[in-house]
């Protein structure tokens, strides 16, 4: 987060790359490319792209070797969305390359990538650009030999039970999700540092990352809870991207299996699968979290133009309007954290925005006895929320000469002295001059 | 008059002669005087002529952007304006912190040819206020001298003023800035002053006040005149040359004049607070004991006057050791001892360079060389001491303020190369003098020794050719003993008059004359040897004008074989700026060129050349001294958008960032003590070659100085400092190239936003093996910093 700290001075004229991500226009109206290895795959995770499709996704399904594929025509992005479930494609079909895929993501829009124990380096690449870092041994698994889930018949505890979940609403929904959800792939791990990626599913801490053909002689690069299943990004432009390691993670098999994690005396009927990657997905997409925030004006007390300078110790009111996006349209986002800053490269005035409940926020507040350009600056930054960094430019000069006091009234024994003084003088010299 | 009078008496038929050559040459004078406005004028419009008619500089550009400001918006908009263009974020009150003289009188002048349906621009206006006011700078000097020596010394000194190339060199047409209308309203405020003391009126010292004033509107360089007049009236009263039009000429000045000053909102309460004005003030009690003393000593008889003497002095000098102590308490307390860094440089040269690396680093703020005094004042140079020869003959008040101004202006101008402004007129002046007495001298050596000539005519021809001199002086020296004569009790005053007496004697005079006469050949060549020097001064001026100090500065020209070439880099690149940028866009660059990307691109400035923010002109040096990263970092935290580097490495152009580039570190490191000058150092030198060390090849400066300059010739031969770059190849992480100007003088480079993603860490075997799959990304890692 330190580091995010730095970008966030956008221009309001910068806003429209905020919802840069869907088009705002015709939001309901969303195209997503799937490519896959095999065409077998539409039908082994059918659930997932049906549920995709029925929440008015347009999907299109193209073989990752395609020599037709391409994200785009004449400068326009065919896709708002890309989903890569062709984990052992060494080279994309047509013009699509790694640097397709990172412009694609670069220029706002989302991605999905599933990896799997074979996975390529390509899509490995994929991962590690967009700061997510797949087990450098490309045979390894995440085994785990005490939450695994029992329903399965290996008995390599590689299918592995996790319930270790992020903690927001925001990326996973409000129905909280019972059933662990069963993963059985390759880890990957996230730097700390990073402050853009989100750990979605961690493994527990017994888990570790290993081949399993070999004999293990020396301790595993990753173990524990630094293995993440299941990670999320979300780029400065809000571009948002889901990593995982697990293709099967998304798999009817996996959905429809009934689990019991090792240890643990409950039995789920179905797997908590279904549930998560829809809503990780939902969020992918879009469809929860998407903040915009629109219309941030100000004017003076008691008046409702607004001013192209202020004054210092001016009293002034703020407002901003911020909504959220809810799939379908825009609701009102109510929070009671909201802030706005008087920043001058320090913030002079920070105050907590109170709102209407209809996505109209405002605050009013005096300006700071200090004069310079300073900037309204509305930086939201919340977990799983896209980040609002919003400012506006306004000068605070002093006074005018004439909007000083004109008389003080403790200087008026000064005053008396200097007219007294002054007549005293007039009357000496008229007595002095002409008194002979 | 003393010697009308005598003539009357006389021979009453050459009384009228002598009106008649009187008033012919008056008016000769008045049509020399125009000449001389004529040729002050013209001798500055080289620079239009042979460029064209563009401000110059630096200073003049923000004087015009005001001056624009004014006549747009009108004065109280003025008084009040708060910009929000530069020093961003700070911003800065301008009403409150520039010298308004100069935009008060550009503002006016435009404002009267408009009202008389004169449309001229703005821009034009302020380009000829300087020729102008050197106009009147020359009419002053002659009013001045000729208080002091008569007219003749007065019409000389009018005629050197008017083409002195140090006074040419800031005042050239388009060169508007503040020593343009102050020079003049420090010559004037000097002749008002002469003036006051010579008729001891009130209405003249009521005037002095005024001009006094209208200086400490036009210039911080009042100090000199609220230092120098208290020296002066110091030096009179230790002289025993007090009376009371010393005193009429200083207490109005000092109460009205600090008053006055205290009104301009830039001097404010400094008027009394801070020490430069403080010995006016210890002077003006000063005039007020000794004129005490002076009417006790009327009213006392001589063996009462002992004892109060004896008395008061013993008292007094107690009290005044006890104020005194209490005054260097209170200076010694403040941290620069009460002195502002400017004037303490001027008193102890090695100050600034010592502590205050901001000031030190104008070049105009360095001690001047031996040539530029050549350079700058010529002949004068070798004529100032005749002058001040010729004033201790017969010494006056008027005179003997002439030799302390000549004597302190030396001594300053040896400290600030920028104050040679200041003893130019006062070079002018003791030089006028000198050369119009040796004219004298000679040209009444000539007359005597004509065959021809009666003796009788002789003598009147003699004494009429030295009266243009003689009679301003014998109508001072009437003046002021009658005057005196009212001072019963002065002894000195008495001294006088029995000179007074002696004086109109003629025949004393005649005879004084006689054995002041050279022989006729050496008169006649040591004529034609001044006239020569005249003529070696005014070709030296002319070409002083027409070639050193006319270039604009933001257009240069060069010849070569192939002709001449004109490099118009700057105004290329700030009118780029003003149609690719957003126009709330902010343009960080080194100090220097503030001033002008405000008024030519008008884009927001983080620093300019108003330098009263020391830590704001550090940050920028700092970024410009840390590596790409941090500078970038720096620069986002201010919100720059576009960073503006001047290069003159491929054409020559010695004045350019790379050069300046010791001072970034400097400042920056002052405040910022990260930053540390012996990193940038090799043996002692900022080199840039390939002995520079690595945080100099790194630093920002250098890197964006030299991006693909190698592509230029193949070699990176930087041809201001004859090496080649010690870095050649290189790419630039977070700046990118947005501009650069036809010859390459000025780049304008962009900040690049920040990464969209954080790469996850770089594995080299997997990067070894997908470069093969995609060269592109290769390029991509290369750049990328964030890992």
């Amino acid at each position: 987060m330190k580091n995010l700290c730095f970008f966030f001075i956008f221009g309001v004229s910068l806003f429209p790359l905020l919802c840069f991500s869907f088009n705002p226009e015709s939001p309901l109206d969303r195209r997503v490319l799937v490519l896959l290895d095999d065409f077998s795959l539409k039908s082994s995770h059918s659930i997932f792209f049906n549920s995709l499709k029925s929440r008015g996704f347009n999907v299109e399904f193209k073989l990752a070797d395609d020599p037709s594929l391409s994200l785009q025509r004449y400068g326009q992005y065919l896709y708002d969305a890309l989903i890569l479930f062709s984990p052992s494609t060494e080279r994309f079909g047509g013009s699509l390359d790694l640097a397709a895929v990172i412009d694609f993501v670069d220029s706002g829009h989302d991605l999905i990538v599933a990896a799997d124990a074979s996975a390529s380096d390509l899509i490995k690449n994929v991962a590690t650009e967009c700061g997510v870092d797949f087990d450098e041994d490309s045979s390894a698994m995440v085994i785990d030999h005490k939450s695994y889930a029992i329903s399965g018949t290996e008995g390599d505890h590689t299918l592995i039970a996790s319930d270790d979940f992020i903690q927001s609403d925001v990326v996973l929904g409000k129905t909280k999700i019972d059933a662990p959800v069963l993963f059985k792939g390759i880890a990957h791990s996230v730097n700390a540092a990073n402050g853009l990626v989100l750990k979605v599913l961690s493994a527990s801490s017994s888990a570790y990352s290993a081949n399993l053909a070999s004999k293990l002689l020396r301790p595993p690069l990753l173990s524990g809870s630094a293995i993440s299943l299941v990670s999320v990004v979300q780029a400065r432009n809000n571009a948002r991207i889901m990593i995982t390691g697990s293709l099967d993670l998304f798999s009817n098999r996996l959905f429809r299996t009934a689990v019991q994690k090792a240890g643990s005396p409950f039995k789920f009927e179905k797997s908590g699968n279904e549930q998560f990657v829809t809503e990780i997905s939902k969020w992918v997409f879009h469809e929860r979290g998407h903040l915009k925030a629109v219309d941030l004006r100000h004017h003076k007390v008691g008046e409702t133009d607004e001013p192209a300078m202020y004054r210092i110790k001016d009293n002034l009111k703020f407002y901003v309007e911020i909504y959220e996006w809810s799939g379908k349209s825009w609701e009102p986002f109510v929070a009671d954290d909201v802030q706005v800053q008087f920043y001058m490269m320090s913030p002079y005035v920070l105050k907590t925005l109170s709102t209407d409940g209809k996505g109209l926020y405002h605050a009013s507040f005096m300006v700071p006895d200090i004069y310079g350009v300073f900037q309204f600056k509305v930086d939201y930054h919340r977990l799983g929320y896209t980040s609002l960094s919003l400012s506006k430019q306004i000068p605070v000069r002093p006074f005018r000469h004439n909007e000083y006091e004109r008389f003080i009234t403790t200087a008026f024994p000064y005053y008396g002295a200097s007219f007294t003084t002054m007549a005293g003088f007039f009357f000496f010299s008229i007595v002095y001059l002409y008194n002979k | 008059m003393t010697a009308p009078e005598t003539s009357i008496t006389t021979v009453p038929r050459l009384y009228t002669n002598k009106t008649l050559r009187n008033a012919f040459g008056g008016v000769l004078s008045f049509f020399i005087l125009l000449l001389i406005g004529v040729l002050a004028f013209s001798i500055r419009l080289f620079s239009v002529i042979k460029y064209e008619s563009v401000i110059h500089e630096f200073d003049p550009y923000f004087n015009y952007r005001v001056t624009q400001f004014l006549t747009k918006k009108g004065i109280y908009e003025f008084w009040n304006w708060f910009d929000d263009r530069t020093w961003y974020p700070l911003g800065r009150v301008i009403g409150g912190t520039v010298y308004p003289g100069l935009t008060l009188t550009a503002g006016t002048l435009w404002w009267l040819l408009n009202s008389l349906n004169i449309p001229l621009s703005v821009e034009t206006v302020c380009v000829f206020t300087a020729p102008i006011f050197s106009a009147f700078a020359s009419w002053a000097t002659y009013l001045l001298t000729k208080e002091v020596k008569g007219a003749g010394a007065g019409l000389t000194a009018a005629a050197l003023l008017a083409m002195v190339p140090s006074y040419i060199s800031r005042s050239v047409a388009g060169s508007y800035d503040n020593e343009a209308v102050a020079i003049f309203a420090l010559i004037f405020t000097f002749y008002l002053y002469i003036k006051t003391l010579n008729t001891g009126s009130l209405f003249y010292a009521t005037l002095n006040s005024i001009a006094y004033f209208y200086m400490v509107c036009s210039w911080g360089g009042y100090t000199f005149i609220i230092n120098l007049i208290p020296m002066h009236v110091l030096l009179c009263i230790v002289t025993g040359r007090y009376s009371s039009r010393l005193y009429i000429v200083y207490a109005p000045l000092v109460v009205l004049g600090t008053l006055l000053a205290a009104l301009v909102p830039v001097v404010g309460f400094n008027a009394v607070m801070t020490s430069e004005h403080f010995a006016s003030f210890l002077v003006f009690i000063i005039v007020h004991v000794v004129a005490f003393v002076y009417y006790i000593k009327g009213i006392l008889s001589p063996k009462m006057f002992k004892v109060a003497v004896t008395l008061v002095v013993s008292v007094g000098l107690a009290v005044c050791c006890a104020v005194i102590a209490v005054l260097i308490a209170l200076v010694a307390s403040s941290p620069t001892k009460g002195w502002s860094g400017r004037s303490l440089s001027l008193l102890d040269p090695t100050y600034a360079s010592k502590y205050i690396p901001i000031i030190a680093s104008v070049s105009e703020h360095q001690p001047p060389t031996w040539p530029s005094y050549f350079m700058d004042i010529n002949v004068l140079a070798f004529l100032v001491p005749a002058g001040i020869i010729a004033c201790f003959l017969p010494l006056s008040d008027a005179s003997s303020f002439v030799v302390l101004y000549i004597a302190t202006s030396v001594y300053f101008s040896g400290v600030m190369v920028r104050l040679m402004l200041v003893l130019a007129p006062a070079a002018c002046i003791t030089s006028g003098i000198a050369l119009s007495q040796a004219f004298d001298v000679f040209t009444r050596s000539i007359k005597f020794q004509l065959p021809g000539l009666s003796s009788n005519a002789e003598v009147h021809a003699g004494e009429t050719s030295s009266a243009t001199a003689e009679a301003q002086n014998d109508a001072v020296n009437t003046g002021k003993s009658e005057e005196t004569l009212k001072d019963r009790s002065s002894r000195k005053s008495k001294k006088k008059e029995r000179e007074h007496v002696e004086k109109p004697s003629t025949k004393a005079k005649v005879e004084k004359k006689r054995l002041l006469a050279l022989p006729l050949e050496a008169s006649v060549i040591s004529l034609l040897l001044l006239v020569l020097l005249g003529a070696f001064y005014v070709v030296h001026c002319v070409w002083a004008a027409a070639e050193a100090y006319s270039a604009p500065s933001i257009v240069l020209t060069s010849h070569s074989h192939d002709g001449l070439h004109v490099f118009d880099d700057f105004r290329e690149a700030y009118a780029w700026l003003r149609h690719n940028t957003d126009v709330d866009d902010k343009v960080a660059s080194w100090w220097d060129y503030g001033y002008q990307t405000t008024a030519m691109a008008n884009r927001t400035v983080i620093v300019d050349n108003n330098t009263w923010n020391n830590t704001h002109i550090a940050t920028v040096g700092t970024a410009m001294s840390s590596p790409e990263k941090a500078a970038w970092e720096i620069f986002h935290s201010l919100d720059v958008k576009y960073v503006l580097v001047v290069f003159g490495g491929l054409v020559g152009y010695p004045s350019d960032d790379i050069n300046k580039f010791l001072w970034m570190v400097r400042i920056g490191g002052g405040v910022f003590p990260h930053i540390k000058e012996p990193d940038y150092l090799r043996d002692g030198q900022y080199r840039i070659d390939s002995q520079a060390t690595p945080t100099m090849l790194n630093c920002l400066m250098y890197k964006l100085s030299y991006y693909r300059f190698v592509e230029t010739d193949g070699k990176g031969f930087d041809r201001v400092r004859q090496t080649e770059i010690g870095k050649k190849y290189f790419k630039l992480t977070h700046f990118e190239e947005v501009f650069t100007t036809h010859h390459w003088m000025v780049r304008i480079y962009k900040l690049k936003p920040s990464k969209n993603r954080i790469r996850g860490k770089t594995k080299k075997s997997k990067s070894k093996t997908s470069s093969t799959s995609s060269p592109k990304r290769n390029g991509r890692k290369k750049k990328n910093p964030w890992h």
